[in-house]
């Protein structure tokens, strides 16, 4: 086997809350803090101590600056012999603790990309090509030497050389590589299924294949390029929310340094005490600066793209994963999304002097050996409504009409009888032309089914019409409890149906969508997106065929399916590796999940401030204005304790805080405001309160060590 | 607190609370080109000046012409305001013969400036050194003007707000034009009216010379103040007439005319809300703005009325009655009028700090330092509560993108307010116009706090600029913070108890008004430059709800937090740690 998968598939975990639209965790997951991934973000912690790295993230430059310049200070004071060396190092020390503390973080986010690259990268053996030339011939070649539009022949057990389309024939294909699905896929020639991709075997049979893409722009080596973070642009909202705590650090900034001089004019004024020293503005600079969301800013994006890919979809930008929390309407496809796929036999309904039973039995004959989801489906009804065991019935006696699509009718013909079933009107024909009779109302019950977003289908014995078997789209289990949490969380969804207009309403009905484009085409979609666009929408869907190239790329959010074809999947700006269309949900959940964690931790992050202005202030002035000693609240013991406390609190709470930001906020598929108030409750207030017990406890830890 | 100072403060603000529907639905038919009832009245005034101005009425701006229209409206009035001071000597109306000696360039320049930015800062005392002419032509004329350009920028940014995909903001002459005329113009008559009929003056004369009781000989200084006054409270200029402001009794002679003085403080502030909710097509949104600013209000009333009745712990140690009885106040009296009494003294004073009016009848000097510190505060959380006419709808509207950025965030979208979505350009100018308050307050006051000059030197005579406060300590230091609060606030009220007209002070707080002013109307009209061309996302129950309490809450928060850490190192240096000192005992 060629393969090393990107992660052995891990057990399904127990959902643990049934409500929630996050997915169980999948396949690929590794355990949130591996301990070889722990060691490469460890060592790259100190690599990003580089000012010019650090630059990108004027936050932690801030603190990193800080540190160095108390570091110069300690230095100063060693070579001196001035006392307070101690504090000063203590200082220093939680300082860079604190740079490397957020360094890591993103090191961490980093690290696991980089894990799955390297696994991917393992892949990309030197493969020997069979390239196709004039006439025929066949030349043995790097595959590194393959360029658009090269054909070339792979053969059972051959690892394909590059991306490119079947031109040619039709073969069974091992995509785990890609996918981590062990299962074989079929690609060939024509059609939705022509799509191959570098570095997957051909299991079976022969395939000649146009290459389409050129070597480091293949599929294989953009996922690696994405996995890795290399191409890592900040998002919109990213660089908003750099923004706004850049400048924060700035008023901060401000507010320090005018302290000084305010500091100089009361102790001129009192004639006590001594202006803060610089290590100690240098603290209360650090600790009010948002260096929580600071630190963690870079690790919550990457995590972000990292989440989608454990869901095996591959977001080819973390804008993309960004607007799928935004994402206002979403169109689902029918089969396959909301319904099972496959239609249901649900009732029998007789004509008038045939019993139920009878019509039964003969449906369930005429299905045994029609192996569609359907036929089977009639087989499992009889058995369960009538007790009517499957029979087997001897081949030799009897002879199979399959499906055509000329007569519209399968059926089976045995001991004497002609056992048929099929649509409505072909099944009366065939009663008609051997003499019986069709009741006039069987038209009006089957219109009714068709009606009700079902397909009938007319049974016949012979010359007697027995009566119809109703088939019906079965909304798939707990679709509707999804599709009402995605109205209240404000997202519109709209399925996507071939079907007439009739039928498209009761299952929309049914599944309780907000809207439907029935008997819908390519350009109908493309039209529908660009019409819920123009209203300010923003839409997400999936798609796999090449027709479906055009909506994909128009929509904000287009999820292509793997199984899908090539155009597809460059007109999307995701491809879902399991290509299973019900994730488009999963991938707007975590979209969401994203934004609630950077909102969520910002908060957090400047609400703490209010506590830290009460540790650090009134031990700035204890000599100069003992009376501000009533703003101790917390009893902090002394003014290097305080000071100190408040520093460790601040390196520590990022640590603390990498779990989170790593995983993401938990999500509730709630609407906005009670979102918004549950958060506002944890993160906000939660903010406020949480440093007054922390800092007061590791201000007791310092005294009772003698540290300060 | 008495019931009856709590009843006042109540009544004062339902009969706000009610004035505001009205107003504001008046204001947003104005600015919007809708016909009103004053339309057969004003309508050819209006048209009149759109000829004299050669304004096309239907040419619409984008927000860089409309920015510049207002820079350069602004220039001229500055110089404008600037020539005639310094030419007042050789101007009518100028019964009093004043010179120019007082109207020095520095003062001029700080003068011309404070007018100009609706701060009305007065380094210079009004009776002592401007004629009635520099008052009228000048000073009168760019309280109404500077009050119709505020005004304007806000409705220039509710339109980005309002607007879909558009590109013009409105014309800025117009919007001028329109909030002078129908707007300031009716309402300060009325006003000046009223005024007089409680006994405030409104004549050309000279200064009377009484002989008091005791025989002495008293001048009284007289003028055309009701006309000023009315506009002063109203476009939230608070240059007063005289010297003392509101707490001169020719200025402020009656309980009614103080009631009706305060009103008019909040009044056009407060309509601007529901104008707002007009505009956007949803009055909740407007409301919510109304209740957080309301919230604030109420906030800083019942802390600071309270620590005035309450008084001086010290006087009462010693056993001197404090709390209020029959036909006494009780309380802290020191600097304010016994005519009002304290409730409506802390009223104004919280008002006019909530406000950027800057108008006092009460000596902010004298407050506790629990009361100074709450005007201290409403002055530095950027005077959004209710705020300067047009100046505190923006400022609120700075605040609310920042609230919504950072909560809106949690509920899993790209914030978006009133369907427009905050991005990092809107982001970014919200935090330029933070920081530049923040740096101007902060940074002067620094300075200050240390700069030395020699004695008798040309830019500070009486020596380092700290020998111009009154008091030592952190009272000194307020009294600095204060001053540079209320420059960059455009409030224009003093703290006062600091000697601020020296080229020193008369400089730097002429750049503070400058920065406070600009470096947030620039940034504002900039996002309602990137609002208007931005598609509408329809609201969905996913939406970030941006009306009710929670938002209400949400937003005051944003408005408190912000405040309270850009400035809380400063003022446990101030008004917190005197407050300390004063239960310990000692005073300043």
């Amino acid at each position: 086997m060629p393969t090393t998968p990107i992660a052995p598939p891990a057990p399904h975990q127990p959902q643990e809350d049934p409500t929630s639209l996050l997915p169980k965790k999948l396949a690929r997951a590794r355990p949130l803090f591996d301990p070889e991934i722990v060691q490469r973000a460890v060592r790259a912690s100190f690599v990003k101590l580089n000012p010019m790295t650090l630059l990108k993230n004027p936050v932690m430059f801030v603190v990193e600056v800080g540190a160095t310049l108390t570091t110069a200070f300690l230095i100063r004071d060693l070579v001196t012999g001035a006392g307070g060396i101690g504090f000063s190092l203590q200082i220093s020390l939680w300082l860079w603790f604190t740079v490397l503390f957020a360094n890591f973080a993103e090191a961490m986010a980093e690290a696991r990309g980089k894990a799955q690259a390297d696994a991917l990268r393992k892949t990309r053996t030197d493969t020997i090509a069979k390239r196709l030339g004039p006439g025929g011939r066949i030349d043995h070649v790097p595959a590194s030497v393959l360029r658009a539009p090269m054909m070339v022949l792979c053969e059972a057990g051959d690892l394909i050389p590059g991306d490119g389309e079947v031109i040619e024939g039709i073969a069974t294909v091992d995509e785990s590589v890609i996918t981590g699905e062990s299962a074989p896929v079929i690609r060939e020639s024509g059609g939705d299924r022509s799509a191959v991709t570098g570095g997957t075997r051909v299991l079976s049979d022969q395939i000649r294949i146009r290459i389409t893409s050129n070597p480091g722009e293949t599929f294989l080596d953009r996922m690696i390029a994405l996995v890795e973070g290399a191409e890592r642009q900040k998002t919109p909202n990213e660089i908003a929310l750099n923004i706004l705590i850049a400048g924060l650090t700035l008023i901060f900034l401000l507010a320090v340094v005018t302290l000084q001089p305010f500091s100089q004019y009361s102790v001129n004024s009192t004639g006590s005490g001594v202006v803060p020293s610089v290590v100690v503005l240098v603290s209360l600079l650090v600790c009010l600066i948002p260096t929580t969301i600071g630190g963690l800013l870079s690790a919550i994006g990457i995590a972000g793209m990292d989440r989608v890919m454990q869901h095996n979809v591959l977001a080819m930008s973390g804008k993309a994963v960004e607007a799928a929390g935004d994402v206002n309407s979403l169109l689902l496809d029918k089969t396959g999304t909301i319904t099972l796929g496959n239609r249901q036999a649900v009732e029998f309904l007789p004509i008038h002097g045939v019993n139920a039973e009878e019509l039964a039995d003969a449906a369930q004959l005429s299905s045994l050996a029609d192996e569609t989801p359907e036929g089977r489906s009639v087989v499992v009804l009889a058995k369960e409504k009538y007790g009517l065991r499957g029979r087997h019935i001897p081949e030799h006696d009897a002879t199979f009409i399959p499906f055509s699509a000329y007569a519209r009718m399968s059926g089976v013909d045995f001991a004497g009888r002609q056992l048929r079933k099929g649509a409505t009107e072909a099944v009366c024909k065939f009663v008609a032309e051997r003499g019986g009779e069709v009741p006039g109302y069987i038209q009006e019950v089957s219109d009714r089914i068709s009606r009700n977003g079902g397909t009938p289908l007319a049974v016949a014995d012979g010359k007697r019409l027995l009566g119809v078997i109703h088939l019906k789209d079965i909304v798939k289990g707990g679709m509707k409890e999804r599709i009402a949490q995605l109205r209240r969380m404000g997202i519109r969804s709209v399925m996507i149906t071939g079907d007439n207009p009739l039928t498209a309403a009761a299952i929309a009905g049914e599944a309780g969508v907000d809207d439907f484009l029935a008997q819908a085409t390519p350009k109908d979609k493309l039209e529908y997106i660009k019409k819920e666009q123009l209203a300010g929408r923003l839409v997400a869907m999936t798609g796999d065929g090449t027709n479906d190239a055009p909506a994909l790329a128009q929509a904000d959010v287009g999820v292509a399916m793997n199984t899908g074809t090539m155009a597809a999947k460059e007109a999307g700006n995701m491809v879902d590796l399991d290509s299973n269309p019900t994730k488009l949900i999963e991938i707007v959940a975590i979209g969401k999940q994203l934004l609630i964690t950077r909102g969520a931790l910002t908060t957090f992050s400047i609400a703490n401030d209010v506590a830290k202005y009460f540790a650090i202030i009134p031990a700035m002035f204890m000599a100069t204005y003992p009376a501000l000693g009533k703003l101790n609240i917390m009893g902090l013991h002394t003014t290097e304790s305080a000071v100190l406390s408040a520093v460790i609190f601040n390196a520590l709470i990022i640590i603390a805080l990498v779990p989170l930001a790593l995983r993401g906020v938990k999500y509730r598929p709630l609407d906005a405001a009670h979102l918004l108030r549950r958060n506002l409750l944890i993160y906000g207030i939660g903010g406020i309160v949480t440093p007054f017990p922390g800092i007061w406890i590791i201000d007791q830890i310092i005294h009772a060590l003698g540290w300060a | 607190m008495t019931a009856t100072g709590v009843l006042q403060i109540l009544g004062f603000f339902l009969v706000l609370l009610a004035l505001t529907k009205p107003l504001g639905l008046f204001m947003a038919r104005v600015y919007e080109g809708q016909r009103t009832f004053l339309h057969p009245v004003l309508r050819p005034l209006e048209c009149l000046l759109y000829q004299l101005g050669g304004i096309k009425e239907e040419i619409e701006q984008r927000w860089t012409q409309y920015a510049a229209s207002l820079l350069s409206f602004s220039l001229f009035s500055f110089l404008f305001v600037y020539v005639i001071q310094r030419l007042q000597a050789i101007l009518p109306f100028n019964p009093q013969g004043f010179t120019t000696k007082k109207t020095t360039p520095d003062v001029s320049f700080n003068t011309a400036v404070s007018f100009m930015t609706n701060t009305n800062w007065q380094a210079y005392g009004g009776e002592t050194t401007l004629s009635y002419f520099s008052q009228m032509a000048a000073l009168t004329v760019q309280n109404f003007v500077s009050a119709a350009a505020g005004m304007a920028v806000a409705i220039a940014l509710v339109r980005g707000f309002a607007r879909r995909q558009g590109t013009t903001i409105g014309n800025f002459w117009v919007d001028l034009v329109r909030g002078t005329v129908y707007v300031l113009l009716p309402l300060s008559l009325i006003g000046a009216l009223l005024l007089c009929s409680q006994g405030v003056i409104q004549n050309f004369q000279a200064y009377t010379t009484a002989t008091t009781l005791e025989g002495g000989t008293q001048v009284i200084a007289q003028g055309p103040a009701a006309s000023q006054i009315a506009i002063k409270q109203l476009g939230t200029n608070g240059g007063g007439f005289f010297n003392t402001n509101s707490s001169h009794p020719l200025e402020n002679p009656t309980p009614f005319s103080n009631f009706f003085q305060t009103l008019y403080i909040l009044l056009i502030s407060a309509g601007l809300t529901y104008t707002f909710g007009v505009m956007v097509k949803d009055t909740r949104q407007g409301w919510a703005l109304f209740a957080t600013m309301s919230l604030l209000f109420f906030i800083g009333a019942f802390v600071c009325y309270p620590a005035e009745q309450a008084g001086n712990p010290i006087l009462a140690k010693l056993g001197i009655q404090t709390g209020a009885t029959i036909g006494q106040p009780g309380g802290n009296m020191e600097g304010k009028e016994v005519r009002h009494g304290i409730a409506p003294s802390a009223l104004w004073a919280v008002a006019t700090t909530d406000a950027s009016n800057g108008s006092v009848n009460s000596m902010h000097d004298s407050y506790t330092p629990i009361g100074g510190l709450v005007l201290l505060f409403n002055i530095q959380s950027g005077e959004v509560i209710f705020g300067g006419v047009g100046a505190g709808l923006y400022g609120m509207l700075l605040f609310v993108v920042l609230a919504v950025f950072i909560a809106g965030l949690m509920v899993g979208r790209t914030p978006e307010y009133l369907g427009k979505k905050i991005e990092s350009k809107e982001v970014k100018m919200a935090m330029v116009a933070l920081m530049a308050c923040a740096a101007s307050i902060l940074m002067f006051t620094a300075i200050s706090a240390n700069i030395d000059f020699p004695k008798d030197s040309y830019w500070n005579p009486p020596g380092a600029a700290i020998a111009n406060t009154n008091n030592g300590g952190p009272h000194g230091l307020s009294e600095i913070l204060y001053a540079y609060s209320s420059g960059t606030g455009n409030n224009g009220s003093a703290f006062a108890g600091i000697n601020v007209n020296t080229p020193w002070y008369n400089l730097t707080i002429g750049l503070a008004m400058l920065i406070g002013r600009f470096l947030i109307i620039l940034p504002m009209l900039a996002i309602a430059g990137s609002l208007v061309g931005k598609r509408y996302v329809p609201s969905t129950s996913g939406t970030f709800p941006t009306h009710g309490p929670l938002f209400v809450a949400l937003l005051a928060g944003t408005v408190i937090i912000v405040g309270a850490l850009t400035f809380f190192p400063a003022l446990s240096l101030t008004p917190i740690v005197e407050h300390f000192l004063m239960e310990a005992g000692q005073l300043f």
